[in-house]
Order: C-alpha cells, then structure tokens, then sequence
C-alpha cells in the first residue's frame, strides 16, 4: 500500500478493509459467491456458519493464503492484491489460525517464536541475536500490556500452557501493527477464565482503533464481544446484525430453512423396551451425570456441537473407552466392553466419526472393506469363504444402492459418500441389536443421506435400535424418531421427534449455549431472550 | 448426488504401458536374466545347478519372508540377521558344548527365535519404540549376546575349551542332513523354503488372520474398530518373524558345519532387499510370499550367473543394488497404485 485515496464513507465508521464481490471456486465447486464485506476501524465482526459455509475459505482469501480469488479486495478504499500472507501482513491484515500449536515452533524460546517472522525476512542480519530477540519480543508483548520475565521468555515454547501460547501467537500477529485482524475461533482450546482474559485484550484492541474478525460458534462468546454478526451460509451472506442480537434469526440463517424430507419419513416410531442405557454416566470430568435410554425400535438422534459429549458417548457404547463414573446396561444387563470387538460380540457396532481415519481400508476392495469386521463369521476354521464375502458385500452395495464397479473396485474410487454407505452398510449387515452412527453425515451428499436414513429407519422396524450423533440440526429432524439435544456434557432436552419442532429443538440446543457460556465480567449485556419474531437482517 | 461416481478412466497408451512394465517387469527380468545365463553359460541350466541356487538362496528367501511378515503389519525387522547369526552360534553351541542331538538343537534355536521376536514386539507394541529403531537396538543386544556366550568364537567339532578339555559333541548327522539331505533330487533347504512360502502364501491370501494383518498394516484404526486385537496381531508378526530368521540360521548353521561368528552379517541387507522386491512384484503392492520368493529368486539367478561369468564377488552387491533400485521405483515411482511399505511407519500412496 503507497497511497491511500480519500476514504470511501459508507458507515458510520471508516472502513478498514473491504470485499467486493469476493467468489472463490476450485475447480467447478464455487464456494464462496459475491461477498460484499466492510470491516471497520474499532469494531470487533463476527463470522459465523455452519461447517462448510465458506468462513475458512473467506479469511484464507483475506489473510493472503489462497490468492484465486475473483472480485476485489480494498484496504483504505484502493484495491489490493494479496498474494501470500505475507503480502497481507505488510498490507495490514494478521490472521490468527485456529490450531495455536500450528503456530508454535517447539524447540524453540518464547522470544525466539515471538519474534520467528524475522527469520523469514532476507533484509534481517542471517546471524540471530538472542539479546535482540528478547528486546523485540518485550516490545510486542506490551502490545497486548503483558510483562514475561526472562525466564519465561527463555524458556522452550512448546511449554507454554495453551492460554500463554494463544497470547503468544496473539502478540506476534500484532507485531507487524495490522489494522485488521482476524481470529479463527481462538478460543477452542481455552478455559473459561483465559478466554475472558482473552476478551479483555480484544476489547484493548478494539478501544485502539484496530478491526478484529473473530470466527466462533459460540454464541456466548459472540453475545459478549461483538458488535456485528455476519452469517455466512452455501458461501453466501445470509444476514448481518448488529447489537441487539437476535440469536433465533441468526441460527436460523446459520442453519438454513426447514427441509420438508422430515415428512418422507413414515411417521415417528415410538420405542418398545430399553435396549442400551447409560446411567449416571460422566461424559466429562466435570459434567453432570448423564442418564439416556435407547430404545427398541427407534432411531434417536442426538444433537450437539463438537465437546458436547457426542463422541464420548459413541465411545462408550462401541467399547473404545470405559466410563469415568456409572455405567452401561444392554438389554438390562450390565455391558462393560473391553474392547471393540467385545462390542461387536454383543450387537453393539459403531460407524465412527472420521471415515478415511477410523473407517475404511485405503486400497482394499468394497468386498473387503465390507467384511472386515466379520472375518470370523465369514470363515470356517480359519480360512475365508469368498461365496459367503460375496454375498454379504452384493447385499450391502444392493440396500444402500453403492455406486461401484463392483465389489472387487477399490474403495478409492468410490466418492465420499458412496464410501460412506459402504461404511455403514457393512456395520448394518450384520444385523445388529444397537447402531451407533457418530457423524454419519459429514460430507454425505443429500440422496446418499437419505438412503442411510431410510435404512436406519429399517433397522429400527426391524426391532433394533440406532443412535445418530450430530451436530446438524436438520440432520437429526430427517432421520431422528426421538430427539436428545446435548450441550456441555448434559441432557437438554430428550423429546419424540412429532412432540417437539425444530424452534423447540433449536431453543435448547441455543438457551443453553448463551447462558453457559463465561458470563462476561465486564457484562457488556445479558444473555438475550429468544424472541420469536425473525430478525431484520440489515443485508440480506 | 447420485449421479455415478465411477468415471470411466481412458488410461492414455502411455499409462497402459507403464502399468504392464510395473506388473511385468521383474518377472520380466527375472526371465531375461535367466534366459541370458542359459544361453551364455551351458552350466547354468543343469538341474543341479538349479537346485544349487535355489538351496543357496534359501536362508536369505526364510529371512526375507520373516521380513514381510513384519512388513504386512505396517513394521519392518532389522534383526533378521542378528537372530540367524545367534542361531548360528546356539545350535553349536547346544551341540557342541551342551552334546544334544540336532533334534533338541534345533528346538532350542526356535524357541530363541520367538523370544527375539517376542522382545521386538514387546519394544514395538508394549513400549512404543518404532519399529525401525527398536528392532535395530535388539540387533546390537542379540549380536553381542550371542559373542559373550560363545566367547566371541566360533565353535566347531573338537574345539579345545577354555579348561583345556576337548568339547564334548560334535554337529550331528541329523542335524547336518538340513543341509545336505535331500528328498528325491530336491534338497531339504529347498523344500523347507517352498513349504513357508506356500504356507505364508496361504496364511496371508486365504485365512482371516492374514486379511488382519494386513488390515493392521493397511489402517489399523480402522482394523481396531472392527474388532480386530492389532496389538495381538503386531506381536505375531514380529514372533513369526524372529522365528523365520531362526530357521534360515539353522539352514546356515548346517551349511556351515559350525558355529561361524561372523554367520548371518550378510543376511539382513538381503532378507529386506528381498521383502521390498516382493512387493513390486506383479505390481501388488503389498507385501506378498510369492513375490518375496520370486525376489531371492533373481537374487539367486544372478549371483550365479555372475560367479559363472567370473565378475568378482564384489560386482554381486552392485547387482543387487541395482535391482533393489528397480524394484523402488517400480513401487514407489511408476506405480499408479498405493503402496504400503512400511519401514519406520512411513506410509506412501501414490
């Protein structure tokens, strides 16, 4: 940036930063459409969306890292070009990236990792100057008004507890004195307490004139800092808000409309008798107690967002972890897996969260894929019987309608959610007496989501019982018979599909997030009440 | 969206061909090595000297073999050699110094065997050391073990021991028959090779124990959570391993005919040469019997036919060189298809 034109004045403040119809596409996927965006001078945005909204691919293209974008970007009014992240740094703009250790280079000192862009700098003296270092890493800590000792400043960084690390990659962002800054969910790994500490310097920085993009889907969090909320959805701007918030409307824009597809369902099933149960069970060290029933003949779906005990639920139940306190009955038994395959033994499958991780088998055949959980029932002394692996794959690529050459085509050529259902098919084959699906949905394209559903509501006629976890709203209305909203390791709410709607489901899954959350010091504003009425997005 | 997610892939000629190299091109070498030698060398194509070769090679192929087993459950052993060398030494040692019978000679050997392996997998699956590093420490620990019980000598037949008395024992006929005997024109060592071939080939391709070690070597996440006991599972592979290189000791301890220190130096690099061949034959990918088998296989054809062709020995590990450079790009470079090495866990896919 050499000159600055006179300012373009369109709000109330300057505007720092600006998008004009910003797109991002790869390939012929367009992830982001015609974002028109300000960012002001003393103003702290938040950027919210579901997972796969386009908010990474947003500040990726505002932050330098990706440099295909189309539209314009402006900083003091005159278009830019940001090439890298470097470029954008010299041009004002710091990004803060979600994984704080990313940022940390273990090995070496705290002043050394407060002062590491130096070392990128070819201008810099090639032999490094530890007196300097420390100098230059005192000066950008006081930015944020902090004062390490050298012993601190001395030691190893990847020390540093994770609140210290996060005020570390905080202060070398705003070494380079950005005028905008932008924070992916910088809070993730934090406590309540660090967090309001982190608050506290936000709000600094705010005071000095400096605009923050903060990223978080917590709206406790947002409810504190912000002062306008921007909802991103499909790569679209949905609505931007300012204070007062009303945190219905923006879900609602977050989460998108109702779908109908919850009337394809065949009505909802009530359950006959408990099948599994969890009773006083800690999801967490510090959480509650948590009792759930699954139920014979019911799809249940439980909501939450990640850390909301989803996984340590699904963990428990599929044997790959043991209960911190109470415990677990199947079929009115006490049931104390030791390991998967004791689940499996007992009925209980478990279709993990993270496909390539946990679920398939790179390179091996669908058939294979399949059959791999039930090699011993699919042999007899030892040796496999490919008939009988033949016939139990046809049947898995038949139900869930797999697009595949074949069951001898190799998993890797199957997309995402053919792959899917070929993961969930081959745990559903073997006709269980409990399914656990965590996830099941992620990167699932709609028709292969509604095969599952449709086979889960199978099973469940059947006589079984399947539990689905997630963090989708939607999701959980398609295919759930019983409905368990989950926030912060407890039960919020635990109604029958047809007894509840989706405001209701949204309310608890919402009420609590708001008012769990650290209630501010500074108290900027009580936790909203949910008012029924949409809110008037300022831009649509 | 439904729409089929199959797209019919139009291989351009270029990738056909370089897809019938990498399933074809050892076997093809393998074959125009051999053709050469018979047609150069009128020696080379007696049935004795077939059976020469293929006796020769036999301790490295069971090596080797251990070193796929290892290999199929994402790990890799590099005390192959160290265990054959120690085997070497007790099976001289038992008979020599303690005066047993091969018999009970050759059942001390594999029960050492398995505890190498067992101390492997114990470092790998118990302690968590890489695979690499933790089979290259036991290498040092075996190696230095066996010279402080046997002195740091080799024991042979009549030896005078240290209180000047003369050992009582001698390597037995039965023992010694290993080597030399035969069945019909087949020798022993040969036979004990195509028997742990077909066997592991078996193990590997038709029981469901072999589909899970390579599930654990493939992902064993996955494999764990569908029920598959990886850690079980890891530890046989390492056992059987350790007890593969005690066989190929005990072939090398009768060829022999005593208790060589210095046996089973050479073994590793070629055990692991042979393994990796393995697995770029026929372009599968994986770690494979037969593939191994084929591997000491050229090894073999060509160490023969250099000695007939009067290159120096040295010329020998040049050639091998080569052909483990062969067998790598062939796996790694040309290959279009995953390959899952594992040697200190590095997967590649390509």
């Amino acid at each position: 940036m050499t000159s600055v034109p006179a300012r373009p004045v369109e709000g109330r403040d300057a505007s720092v930063v600006s998008l004009v119809g910003v797109s991002v596409a790869y390939g012929s996927n367009v992830v982001l459409t015609d974002v028109d965006l300000e960012f002001r001078a003393g103003e702290i945005l938040a950027l919210l969306g579901a997972n796969g909204a386009g908010k990474s691919t947003l500040i990726k293209a505002l932050s330098g890292a990706n440099s295909r974008y189309t539209g314009e970007i402006r900083i003091g009014g005159a278009p830019v070009h940001l090439g890298s992240p470097v470029a954008a740094r010299q041009q004002g703009i710091s990004a803060v990236h979600q994984k704080v250790a990313d940022g940390i280079v273990p090995g070496l000192t705290v002043a050394e990792n407060l002062t590491l862009d130096d070392l990128a700098q070819a201008s810099r003296h090639p032999l490094r100057n530890r007196r300097q270092a420390t100098v230059d890493a005192r000066s950008a800590l006081a930015t944020l008004g902090l004062d390490w000792p050298d012993s601190v400043l001395g030691q190893d960084a990847a020390d540093l507890a994770i609140s210290d690390a996060q005020l570390l990659v905080l202060a070398r962002a705003l070494r380079s004195t950005p005028q905008l800054l932008i924070l992916d969910e910088p809070t993730s790994a934090l406590t309540a307490a660090e967090a309001e500490r982190l608050f506290e310097v936000l709000r600094g920085l705010r005071a000095r004139g400096l605009s923050i993009v903060y990223v978080s889907h917590r709206f406790g969090e947002i409810e504190a800092l912000a002062d306008r909320v921007v909802v991103l959805r499909d790569g679209i701007v949905q609505s931007e808000s300012v204070r007062p918030f009303e945190w219905h409307g923006i879900l609602h824009d977050m989460l998108g409309r109702a779908t109908d597809v919850e009337h394809d369902r065949g009505g909802t099933q009530r359950g006959t008798e408990v099948v599994a149960e969890l009773r006083g069970v800690r999801l967490f060290p510090e959480a509650a107690p948590v009792d759930l029933e699954v139920r014979r003949g019911e799809v249940l779906g439980v909501l939450g967002l990640i850390g909301a005990g989803k996984t340590e639920i699904a963990e428990l139940l599929g044997g790959l972890a043991k209960p911190l306190a109470g415990s677990l009955r199947l079929r009115g038994e006490d049931y104390a897996p030791r390991r998967p395959g004791d689940a499996i033994a007992a009925g209980v499958v478990l279709v993990p969260e993270d496909r390539q991780r946990q679920g398939i088998l790179p390179g091996w055949s669908v058939l294979r894929n399949i059959t791999l959980p039930f090699l011993r029932e699919s042999s007899v002394a030892g040796l496999v019987r490919r008939r009988f692996e033949r016939s139990r794959a046809d049947t898995v690529i038949d139900t869930l309608q797999v697009v595949a050459r074949g069951p001898e085509a190799s998993i890797d050529d199957l997309s995402g959610g053919n792959q899917q259902k070929v993961v969930v098919g081959r745990w559903l084959s073997a006709g269980p007496t409990l399914a656990i699906l965590d996830e099941p949905f992620r990167g699932v394209d709609i028709a292969a989501r509604r095969e599952i559903g449709a086979r889960l509501a199978g099973l469940a006629a059947d006589g079984a019982a399947a539990v689905v976890l997630s963090s989708d709203v939607d999701e959980i209305l398609e295919v759930a018979d019983r409905i368990v909203v989950l926030v912060g390791g407890a039960v919020e709410l635990d109604r029958y599909a047809d007894e509840v709607d989706r405001a209701a489901v949204i309310g608890a899954f919402l009420g609590q997030t708001v008012s769990s959350s650290p209630s501010p010091s500074s108290s900027l504003s009580p936790a909203p009440e949910p008012s029924p009425e949409r809110p008037s997005n300022v831009q649509p | 969206m439904s729409s089929p997610s199959v797209v019919a892939v139009r291989s351009t000629p270029g990738e056909r061909i370089s897809a019938f190299v990498v399933k074809w091109g050892f076997v093809g070498v393998t074959v125009a090595l051999i053709l050469f030698f018979v047609i150069t060398e009128p020696n080379f194509r007696t049935v004795d000297n077939i059976f020469g070769m293929l006796k020769f090679i036999a301790p490295t192929a069971i090596a080797g073999l251990g070193v796929m087993l290892a290999m199929t459950v994402g790990g890799i052993d590099l005390s192959v050699g160290a265990s054959a060398g120690f085997a070497v030494s007790i099976a001289a040692w038992t008979m020599v110094i303690g005066n047993q019978v091969g018999g009970v000679a050759v059942s001390v050997v594999l029960v050492c065997g398995l505890l190498i392996g067992a101390l492997n997998a114990f470092l790998i699956v118990i302690a968590r050391i890489p695979d690499l590093l933790a089979t290259l420490t036991t290498m040092f620990v075996i190696v230095g073990l066996k010279l402080i019980i046997v002195d740091g000598k080799s024991i042979s037949s009549q030896m005078t021991l240290s209180n000047g008395t003369t050992a009582p024992g001698k390597f037995t006929a039965d023992f010694l028959w290993l080597d030399r005997g035969s069945i019909g024109p087949v020798p022993v060592p040969v036979i004990i090779f195509l028997v742990i071939t077909v066997l592991l080939w078996f193990l590997l391709e038709r029981t469901r124990w072999g589909r899970a070690l390579f599930a654990v070597g493939t992902n064993s996440e996955a494999a764990r959570l569908s029920g598959i006991r990886v850690q079980w599972y890891r530890t046989a592979a390492y056992m059987g391993c350790g007890l593969l290189a005690s066989v190929a000791g005990l072939l090398l301890a009768a060829r022999i005919g005593q208790g060589d220190v210095s046996a089973g130096n050479s073994l590793l690099l070629d055990a692991v040469a042979v393994a990796l061949v393995g697995v770029s034959v026929l372009g599968i990918g994986r770690p494979n019997a037969w593939g191994t088998a084929l591997g000491a296989v050229l090894i073999a054809v060509m160490v023969t036919g250099f000695t007939m062709l009067g290159l120096p020995y040295y010329a020998q590990d040049f050639g091998k060189g080569i052909v483990l450079l062969i067998a790598l790009l062939f796996s790694f470079t040309f290959s279009r298809r995953r390959t899952v090495v594992t040697a200190g866990s590095t997967t590649s896919s390509s």
